[in-house]
């Protein structure tokens, strides 16, 4: 069934075939009239797409929900408090920086470019914040806009030499991952470590601000009306323009696996303390970023010049202005994520943002399904692969296992999660979806 | 019969003229005082050697690089084309021969690269989508579906899109790179037919091409560079494809010539 989902069938050219309306067709939809086209309609084809799409190699972030699913098992049985109410809220506060990181890398490896500073970036805006805030007595939202303006510098700096004298990504950011290092130090100075106040608004924020379970609930009701909303608007407008249109049905089964999807985790966690505002920032800006991806001409465009730059230069697309816009996109989340890290450890020392951030970040983006080949991939999957690692590393951390253990681990998933994408691409490309 | 250039006429339907276009690469001189005037609801092709200049003169119109001397008039006015952009907004719009189509986007997404249909700040889709769907059918263009990525189309359906985009920025002037090129008979027959479609909305086409049947099928005129020059403007019902071949390559006594020369001295006097 895949393979005739695909172009490879011979081309009618007979011309003897009935033209569309002669066969009746003209009571289908303007894109179903093709007599070639396999009609999928209604809940089963909904369904039969799905397996058709995941056959052909058009995974998404099957693999990775997959994994987590495992990866999550296993834990559990190892450790019967890993998925208690109380592991997982402080798995929404370990994952939202990372995830926040990720969420820069998604948008430069969309480009299929890369950013190995994010690490070094994330700490000296930290640092900004806490010789800022703490030491010289600057107003908390002062800090923080002077180190996230930080970041956008940055990554305008980055697209700038990368745009105008055409410096690989790899290198200026490899510079950068030892620049902003040194600039971290320096900007830290001889103490190297400035711990935040406990009271301040930042710390608690990332801390100690969850939502009432009245508040998420709510929030869970309002997410599901607006999505199916949404979804009942776009099969009003394509039913008006005389295209095809998911069936009623369709849609109400995917609002209710929506709520399902939502409710769950909001109930588990209201287990416990409930929903963080930290975590509520991130997905907020996981859902901001994909719409900026899918539905706007910018984001069209980030994802033409990954598919094909000269295309893009000659659609008439600004490119540099592609390039900047999303190095800097990169730098700032990573200046957002360094800074909710700070706020979450209540200090900023010599240690921020070093090691395993950057890596983390990158593998992340990459775990959660978006290609390093460039055009592909999703806001989404900077979630899905911050919750992998972050759950390793927790997991890892309950069993009292030490970080080597979970470098191993991570390294393993990291390969599994690349592989997957390197054979999903090529069957992508023999069934003609690359 | 003798091999004379029609003069060229800046007359009435005129859409773009050249002027003594020359274009330097070092020290190799690709384009040197190039005239060319192309009228609405013709077909212009544009033929030559392997380096007569061809495509360095289609890149120069479509502003991928700027000519070093020489002006261009189009619509009645001298323009200066600095960039693609420049170029399409202009009217002129060029479909390359590697057709420049995002494989990782769909078919509406690649037509509307760069000039996407908006409500509210964000893309049309269905809007785009309902259009998409009206222009290949004017077309005539068989794509089963718009919604499936331009990588899992047929040579001769990336061709139509690429097309079909050109004509998204109601362009007065298409040039096609060798659009039949690296395509099965139906396929090439398919785009010949999109190309006359193109000429009676009235649209300007520049056509390059190697192969002469085609040019002999479609087009109006035969403007022949060689050596990156001028090398004759013919008018396809009034000229014998030796003519053509001959002014390309630069001589009257070449393989082909000589063949039909031959054939045609046999049979003179049996007939």
């Amino acid at each position: 069934m895949s393979l005739q989902g695909s172009g490879t069938r011979p081309q009618d050219i007979s011309g003897t075939t009935a033209t569309p309306e002669e066969n009746g067709a003209a009571q289908l939809p303007a894109d179903l009239q093709d007599e070639r086209l396999i009609a999928r309609q209604g809940i089963s084809g909904a369904v039969g797409a799905f397996t058709s799409r995941l056959r052909s190699g058009d995974l998404g972030s099957v693999p990775v929900v997959v994994g987590l699913v495992i990866i999550w098992a296993v834990f559990q049985v190892a450790n019967s408090s890993f998925l208690s109410s109380r592991n997982l809220v402080n798995l929404t506060l370990q994952t939202t920086s990372v995830g926040v990181i990720a969420l820069g890398i998604v948008l430069v490896l969309l480009l299929g470019e890369i950013d190995l500073s994010v690490g070094s970036v994330s700490g000296v805006a930290a640092a900004v914040v806490g010789v800022t805030f703490v030491n010289e007595g600057w107003p908390i939202v002062l800090s923080l806009v002077a180190a996230i303006a930080l970041g956008v510098l940055i990554g305008l700096f980055y697209g700038l030499l990368y745009t105008r004298f055409g410096v690989p990504s790899f290198v200026i950011t490899l510079a950068g991952l030892l620049g902003f290092l040194g600039l971290q130090l320096l900007v830290l100075g001889k103490e190297g470590t400035i711990n935040l106040p406990y009271d301040s608004a930042l710390v608690g924020f990332a801390t100690r601000s969850f939502l009432s379970p009245a508040m998420a609930y709510a929030l869970v009701a309002l997410v599901v009306v607006a999505y199916a909303l949404s979804r009942w608007q776009g099969r009003t407008a394509r039913a008006a323009a005389g295209l095809s249109a998911a069936p009623t049905s369709v849609i109400a089964i995917k609002a209710a696996g929506l709520a399902i999807m939502l409710l769950i985790p909001v109930v588990v966690l209201n287990g416990d303390r409930g929903v963080s505002s930290m975590f509520l920032l991130f997905l907020a800006l996981v859902v901001v970023t994909d719409l900026a991806v899918r539905r706007t001409r910018w984001g069209r465009s980030v994802f033409a010049v990954g598919g094909n730059v000269e295309a893009a230069r000659r659609a008439g697309i600004n490119v540099r202005m592609i390039y900047l816009t999303v190095f800097a996109a990169c730098t700032t989340f990573a200046a957002v994520g360094g800074i909710l890290a700070a706020a979450r450890l209540v200090a900023v020392s010599q240690a921020s943002g070093g090691t395993d951030v950057n890596l983390n970040a990158i593998a992340s983006a990459v775990i959660g399904g978006t290609s390093l080949f460039g055009g592909r991939g999703s806001a989404y999957s900077a979630l899905l692969g911050a919750l992998v690692i972050t759950s390793i590393s927790n997991g890892l951390a309950l069993l009292s296992l030490d970080s080597n253990v979970r470098y191993i681990v991570t390294a393993v998933v990291l390969l599994i999660a690349v592989t997957i994408d390197s054979l999903s691409r090529r069957s992508r490309q023999a069934h003609g979806r690359a | 019969m003798t091999v004379t250039p029609t003069p060229l006429d800046v007359g009435a339907g005129t859409v773009l003229t050249l002027q003594g276009i020359s274009k330097r690469f070092g020290a190799v001189q690709a384009l040197k005082n190039i005239e060319l005037d192309v009228r609405a609801g013709e077909v212009l092709a544009l033929v030559g050697d392997n380096g007569a200049g061809k495509s360095t003169l289609v890149k120069t119109i479509a502003g991928v690089y700027t000519a070093d001397d020489g002006s261009m008039v189009f619509d009645g006015r001298p323009v200066r084309v600095g960039s693609p952009a420049e170029a399409q907004q202009l009217g002129i719009a060029t479909v390359f021969q590697d057709l420049a189509l995002c494989d990782n986007l769909d078919v509406v997404a690649n037509l509307y690269l760069g000039r996407e249909l908006r409500r509210n700040g964000t893309l049309d889709e269905v809007e785009m989508e309902r259009q998409s769907w009206e222009l290949l059918r004017q077309l005539s263009a068989k794509i089963p579906s718009v919604r499936i990525p331009v990588a899992s189309l047929s040579g001769g359906q990336r061709q139509t899109v690429a097309i079909a985009r050109s004509l998204l920025g109601r362009p007065k002037v298409v040039m096609l790179d060798e659009p039949t090129a690296a395509l099965g008979v139906a396929q090439t027959a398919e785009v010949l037919n999109l190309v006359e479609r193109l000429r009676e909305r009235g649209l300007a086409v520049i056509l390059i091409s190697h192969n002469m049947a085609d040019v002999m099928a479609v087009a109006d005129r035969v403007a022949v560079l060689r050596l990156g020059r001028n090398n004759g403007v013919f008018v396809v019902s009034e000229t014998r494809t030796q003519d053509i071949i001959a002014a390309i390559t630069g001589a009257t006594d070449n393989a082909v010539s000589e063949r039909a020369a031959r054939r045609s001295r046999e049979e003179g006097p049996a007939s």
